[in-house]
Formats: structure tokens, C-alpha cells, sequence
């Protein structure tokens, strides 16, 4: 059996695979099917300052391989987080990495602050800055799709998170040059990234006529976003390995659903993979998806998990 | 949070028509003993490697708890898109992942009051397992189904063997009286003093049930249809607005807090032309340029 341990700026986990945000709510629900503890990290719901409604419905459509979403970050706000998610979590023995989201950079900050103020702060073990939610009513909101926004925020979460506490920039890849937007999130102060959020789309309701989803567009996610994913993270992770882009530990997030397809993320580089969209089809899938992952590992003969993050950059075949 | 609930690797008993419906039976070890009226299964279809992710959320028609098998539970399914065509085109013995029991069962009332039952269409799937809970405890059961035309209706016969009186409507007159079941709600309930009123269909439909209940003063439990994508409260896609205990409305899984829930406590006003908007008074409701 390899070993599965992973360390993420600092932060040592047991395992590469968590939740991703969003596709776990905050733990509760899905400890009736999984212990949290034994995930390599839990990745919460993003929280943000105030309590949120989210949008009208329908916020879902199904898509081939995948489904648009439109929740609109609906959420009890931060103080009722710290009051009541977070230290449940705690008692669970979780490892938390909490995603954060504001609709200014300063209310990032606002977030962080009372974030690192929790009694059950302990448990966290890093912090994810959602910058690339697509969910928002003004698309100019969408920070990573800017460097200068971009940096602002991670600038301003990295002054508020302790030292020795990882904070990871969430990315979105509709942008035309992700490899920018990473070397803004990394010249800011972030000590990773995380890779992928969802795609932008619209599904057209065909006996309606009509956009499905009430707030007309929605995060694509699902199996049929993977490949995106990987090709993200083979950007970054090959701009690192060029020494054009500082080194940093990369999340992978996007379509797993099976071991194989996590290992996709991990030989692009991703020294972590999150299991989002395949929740909702199997509610055991982060724990089977590490099974399948340490599975493909003992039929590679890789005795670290650590042996195969970007494994593929060395064995491509160079023309 | 109650763990009630299980994960299991189903299999199908029986696939047999009803009317214009599927009845299933799964083989889903653990579900029957922990299942009440008004809760659903979560189905996952097509197999393993799926194109269709998202869980068909079904309410549960009836289980059996057997010694040996582990017990069955049944679905009433109507094919009307890919997910529900896979289901309804299984076999003896074909696989089905099952999550169930999920969501709020019917509360049942303390004392042997009448009560009346309305489904609509295959809404009525989980009334006659509540008809039999409700007659255990003493209670009158009367129960009042009604869909578009007369092959749409669901169990009209098992209807007459578990509720002391059954009334029939359909759209077009095929079966019953002309109309919808909100047309002949009001004389049930006057006629059986009932103080109860249980139903299960489309959303226009329980709007209508529960203002005819309120006006010939019986409280309404609606069992909602909300589209899911999970139907174990972490994807937060079926949240409708409901108003708490506190008097303060919020947006609330339907796969949770519901799928049953008190009529008078739904925000009727929020739904409109297939979408269901936020309310201005909601909690966390958006200000000027929405979320």
C-alpha cells in the first residue's frame, strides 16, 4: 500500500482527497454516509460575511457528464459558521479548509478575520479564497478574472491568516491566460492554488424555450469539466517547473469521480484532489476515490502518493 | 442529525405497470425498518459510469420489512425523461443505488381525528401506507385523488381498500367529477369534520389544498416536488422559501427540512411561471442587483 500523505505548504495531511466547496455543505449531511475525519481535509461551503439567500430556482440543470448550478453562495453568514459549523467540525476531528468569498476585497478580510477569532480556529488548517465564483449577479465580481483583483484580495486574506496556516487561491479557468492570474495569486502571498472552479454556461429549457436555470447562467461542473481541469493545472504546474511561476502546491478539483480520474489531476501535479459533483451522485465518493487512487498507485509500483504528483511532465514524450 | 438514513446497492424485485405508471419493488436492505410516510428514496441512474449524475429523488409508496432479503421498498416512476426511462425500463435482478430513507415524514396526529388525503397524478404514491398509519391510530381516512384524465390517475382501487371513502376528479370528466381535487376538497372536509389534510402532487395543486384546508379550518401537510440533485441536503439546489416557528422566512432544502411541510408555512407568493423567487423578507434576501 503506498503512502498516502500529502503536505500542502505546511499543512501535513493523511491523505490527498478532500470535498470540494459547495458539494459537501458543511459536514453534517454527509457524515451519515462518511466520517469527515477521514478525509484528508474537509473543504466547507464558502462562507461569507452576512447570511445570503442564494438565488430563485430552478438553481440546476443536469448536462451531459455534469450539471450547471446557480446557488448564488447561499449560506448562514460567518458569525453563525463560527458558532455552530466550525465547531462541530472540530469535534469530529476534522481537518478543515475553510472557503471564504466576499463581494469586496475588504470583506474578505472582514470574513478572515472573525474566521481566525473562532475557538474552534484550530481545526482549520487552511484557508481557500474563493475568487472565481461564477455565481454572482455582476460578473465584473468574478476577481480571478483579473490579476490586479485578484492580488488585492489574496493580499489582504494572506495578511489576515496567521503564519503557518497555507491560505490557497481558488481559480476560475474561464480566463484566456491562467498562468497570469496564478503569478498574481502567488506575488501576493498565496501559498497554493486551487484548481478548477466552474465554467461558466446556460442551458436552454427546450420545451420552454426558455434559460432552465431562473438566474440564467450557472457553474458547469461534473466529469464532463475534467479534462479542463487537467489542462489547468498542467499550465500552472509547467510554467512552475520552468521556474517562469514561484513553486507552489496545487489542489486539483474538477470532474473526479473514480480513482483513475483523480489521478489524472495528481499526475498533472496536483498534490491534493477534490471530489465535488460526484457527491451528489454517490455520497461515499470521496472515500472511494481515495480507495480506486491507492489502488492505481499499487498498479503503477509507486510506493508515495507523493511519487506521482506531476508525473506525467516527466514521462511526456517530447517531440 | 438523526443517521436514519442508508446507502445500499439495491436490486430490482418487480417492474410492473400501473395505469400510466411504473411501479418498482427494490430490494434495499435496512430501508423499510427505518422508513415513515411521506419520506423519498434517492435513485442513482444509469449505472456506475452514468452520463446522469443527479439522484431521482422518488417518494416512498410502500416497504416491506422481510427477515432474510433485508425488505423491499416501492417507487411509483413516470418515464418523462432520460433518468426516469432507465429506471422504468429495469429488470428483475438490474442494479439500482439506493440512499432512503430521506426528508421529514407526515407527522401523524396525537389524537383519532378524520383526516383527508389528496394526491395528485402519482402524487398519491405515498398516501395509502399514511391511509394505513392513520387508520392503526383510529382516525377516519377519506381520500380525494385527481390528475388531467382518467389514465393518469394513481390507485384509485387500492384508495377504496384503505380510506373509509374515496372521491375521484379529473380535468376532462373521464373519471370522477369534472374538475380539480381543490373543487371538491372543501365538502370532504366539511362533511367528515376533518381537521387534517394530507397532500402530495404538483406545486399549484398544493397551493390550492392548502387554501381550501385553511378555509374550512384544517391544517394542511404538503409533501413538495422540488427538483433535486442529491436529496441529502448538500447541494442546496431544492431550497424554497418557508416560514420557521419564529415567523421569519428563509430558503430551506426541500430534501431536509421537508419534503413535507405545513401549508400555511410555504411562501405561496414566491412561485410563479415555473421559477420560485426569493422574498424580499427572506433571510439573506438580495438587495438591489441580486446575488
Amino acid at each position: 500500500m503506498a503512502d498516502m500523505s500529502t503536505t500542502l505548504a505546511g499543512a501535513a495531511l493523511p491523505n490527498p482527497v478532500m470535498t470540494a466547496s459547495g458539494c459537501a455543505a458543511n459536514g453534517q449531511e454527509l457524515h451519515r454516509f462518511l466520517p469527515v475525519s477521514e478525509l484528508g481535509a474537509f473543504v466547507t461551503k464558502t462562507v461569507m460575511r452576512d447570511p445570503r439567500s442564494g438565488r430563485p430556482t430552478p438553481r440546476m440543470a443536469e448536462t451531459a457528464s455534469g450539471m450547471l448550478n446557480s446557488i448564488g453562495l447561499q449560506g448562514p453568514g460567518i458569525d453563525a459558521f463560527c458558532a455552530k459549523d466550525l465547531p462541530w467540525l472540530a469535534e469530529q476531528g476534522a481537518r478543515v479548509l475553510v472557503s471564504v468569498a466576499g463581494t469586496t476585497a475588504e470583506e474578505f478580510g472582514e470574513v478572515v478575520q472573525r474566521l481566525v477569532a473562532s475557538p474552534a480556529w484550530e481545526c482549520v488548517i487552511g484557508v481557500e479564497a474563493n475568487i472565481s465564483c461564477p455565481n454572482v449577479a455582476n460578473r465584473g465580481l468574478v476577481f480571478a478574472c483579473d490579476p490586479g483583483s485578484s492580488e488585492r484580495v489574496v493580499q489582504i486574506v494572506r495578511t489576515r491568516v496567521p503564519e503557518g496556516v497555507p491560505v490557497f487561491a481558488k481559480l476560475t479557468p474561464d480566463v484566456t491566460d491562467i498562468v497570469a492570474i496564478a503569478d498574481a495569486a502567488l506575488g501576493a502571498g498565496a501559498d497554493g492554488l486551487t484548481m478548477i472552479n466552474t465554467l461558466l454556461g446556460i442551458v436552454i429549457d427546450t420545451d420552454l424555450l426558455r434559460p432552465q436555470l431562473a438566474g440564467v447562467t450557472g457553474g458547469l461542473s461534473g466529469p464532463a469539466v475534467r479534462p479542463v481541469a487537467v489542462r489547468a493545472i498542467w499550465q500552472v504546474v509547467a510554467a512552475m517547473r520552468a521556474g517562469t511561476l514561484p513553486v507552489a502546491p496545487v489542489i486539483g478539483v474538477g470532474g473526479v469521480r473514480t480513482g483513475a480520474d483523480a489521478l489524472e489531476l495528481v499526475a498533472a501535479g496536483a498534490s491534493a484532489v477534490q471530489v465535488g459533483t460526484a457527491t451528489f451522485n454517490d455520497p461515499d465518493a470521496p472515500r472511494r476515490v481515495l480507495t480506486e487512487l491507492e489502488a492505481e498507485l499499487d498498479r503503477h509500483g509507486l510506493a508515495r502518493f507523493a511519487d506521482a504528483v506531476g508525473i506525467a511532465h516527466e514521462r511526456m514524450v517530447r517531440l | 442529525m438523526s443517521s436514519g438514513v442508508v446507502q445500499v446497492a439495491g436490486e430490482v424485485v418487480a417492474n410492473r405497470r400501473v395505469g400510466a405508471y411504473q411501479q418498482l419493488t427494490l430490494l434495499a436492505p435496512g430501508v423499510a425498518g427505518l422508513a415513515r410516510p411521506g419520506q423519498f428514496v434517492a435513485l442513482a441512474v444509469g449505472g456506475p459510469t452514468s452520463a446522469n449524475l443527479l439522484r431521482r429523488c422518488f417518494s416512498i409508496h410502500r416497504v416491506e420489512e422481510a427477515g432474510s432479503d433485508g425488505g423491499t421498498v416501492d417507487v411509483v416512476v413516470a418515464a418523462h425523461g432520460p433518468g426516469t426511462r432507465w429506471l422504468t425500463a429495469l429488470g428483475p435482478h438490474d442494479a439500482v443505488d439506493v440512499v432512503a430513507p430521506l426528508g421529514q415524514p407526515f407527522p401523524l396526529p396525537a389524537e383519532p381525528v378524520a383526516c383527508v388525503l389528496v394526491g395528485g397524478g402519482y402524487g398519491s404514491a405515498p398516501l395509502f401506507w399514511l391511509a394505513e398509519a392513520l387508520r392503526e391510530r383510529g382516525c377516519h381516512v377519506e381520500m380525494v385523488l385527481g390528475a388531467a384524465s382518467a389514465d393518469r390517475l394513481y390507485g384509485v382501487a387500492h384508495a377504496r381498500d384503505v380510506a373509509d371513502g374515496v372521491s375521484v376528479t379529473t380535468d376532462d370528466g373521464s373519471a370522477g367529477t369534472r374538475g380539480r381535487v381543490s373543487d371538491v376538497l372543501g365538502e370532504v372536509v366539511e362533511r367528515t369534520s376533518s381537521v387534517v389534510v394530507y397532500a402530495c402532487g404538483p406545486m399549484a395543486m398544493l397551493r390550492a389544498v392548502t387554501e381550501v384546508s385553511a378555509a374550512y379550518g384544517a391544517v394542511a401537510h404538503v409533501a413538495v416536488e422540488e427538483s433535486m440533485a442529491c436529496g441529502i441536503g448538500v447541494c442546496m439546489t431544492c431550497v424554497m422559501p418557508v416560514t420557521g416557528d419564529d415567523g421569519v422566512t428563509r430558503m430551506v432544502r426541500s430534501c431536509v427540512e421537508g419534503p413535507v411541510f405545513r401549508g400555511d408555512r410555504v411562501r405561496w407568493d414566491a412561485f410563479d411561471g415555473g421559477v420560485c423567487r426569493v422574498p424580499d423578507d427572506a433571510v439573506g434576501a438580495p438587495r438591489a442587483g441580486g446575488h
